[in-house]
């Protein structure tokens, strides 16, 4: 191919070196590369997440992360799959938990007792609501904002929550149990997505 | 010592936790001009770190960071 466009070059009334003919390709090179450059540079920055988990505690991380990355002016598309499909559900939304049980990083509850809930209390019937109900009062004593709000705050942003098609599917979800302004999407499509993100995160 | 700048809005953040100030700034910075100045209030310890990686992130201008005891100031221009 070079050797034919160099020949075509030499057949024409002018005589052009290789030399000058590397050296043109050369710059044209560097000129693509630039504006390449250009191009990433100017496109807003891309967040991709997969929210993977179902309980109260872990779904802050997501939803803080997505709320400030639509803050930052960033482009955001959290996938949300197998528990983390009902952080998006209408239904499930109001009622995330978090468990004591097996949770070593759960706080004393009461600052008096410096006392962690041994698994075996943190069986018993009405437990988890109970941890449910101290991390929330932990959130409100903080400020921390709803996490329905940060899902709003996300998609008033411009940023997406995509429910990931299969686990709807596996889990027994319809459309109509998601969030207004929740959209569905398979592995490829999200991957197709991630692909141009400049950050990406699984959680 | 502390620069004397002339702020057109002051947002009080103070008791707020990340992400909470990012969020609100980004929201309150849309209720002011283009060149005019925002002065932010604000007591999260991870505040200066965020304004100046905010401003960064979205071509606003981070004038002035001044801390008083456990409070942070900063001014911000608009610039988009």
């Amino acid at each position: 191919m070079a050797d034919e466009q160099t020949q075509a070059v030499e057949a024409g009334s002018e005589m052009i070196s290789r030399d000058l003919l590397a050296r043109i390709r050369e710059e044209i090179r560097q000129e693509v590369r630039a504006e390449l450059e250009r191009q990433k540079a100017e496109r807003p920055k891309r967040l991709a997440l997969v929210a993977s988990k179902g309980s109260l505690d872990m779904a802050y991380p997501p939803l803080i992360l997505a709320s400030t990355a639509v803050s930052l002016g960033w482009e955001v598309g959290v996938f949300c799959t197998f528990y983390g499909l009902d952080i998006i559900n209408k239904h499930k939304l109001p009622r995330l938990k978090v468990a004591p049980v097996g949770n070593p990083a759960m706080p004393a509850p009461l600052p008096q007792i410096p006392m962690q809930v041994p698994n075996i209390v943190g069986m018993l019937p009405g437990m988890t609501e109970l941890a449910t109900k101290f991390m929330q009062s932990w959130m409100d004593r903080a400020n921390m904002i709803p996490i329905k709000d940060m899902i709003d705050i996300t998609l008033e942003g411009g940023g997406h929550f995509y429910a990931c098609a299969t686990t709807m599917g596996v889990m027994g979800v319809n459309k109509e149990d998601l969030l207004e302004g929740v959209e569905l999407l398979g592995a490829t499509a999200f991957l197709d997505f991630a692909s141009e993100a400049d950050v990406a995160l699984f959680i | 010592m502390a620069t004397i700048l002339k702020a057109d809005q002051t947002l009080d953040y103070r008791g707020l936790l990340c992400p909470v100030p990012v969020i609100k700034i980004a929201k309150a910075i849309k209720n002011i001009q283009v060149g005019q100045v925002v002065e932010m209030l604000a007591d999260d310890p991870g505040a200066p770190a965020d304004m100046q990686a905010w401003t960064k992130q979205t071509g606003h201008q981070l004038l002035d960071s001044q801390q008083e005891g456990n409070t942070f100031r900063f001014y911000i221009r608009r610039m988009k």
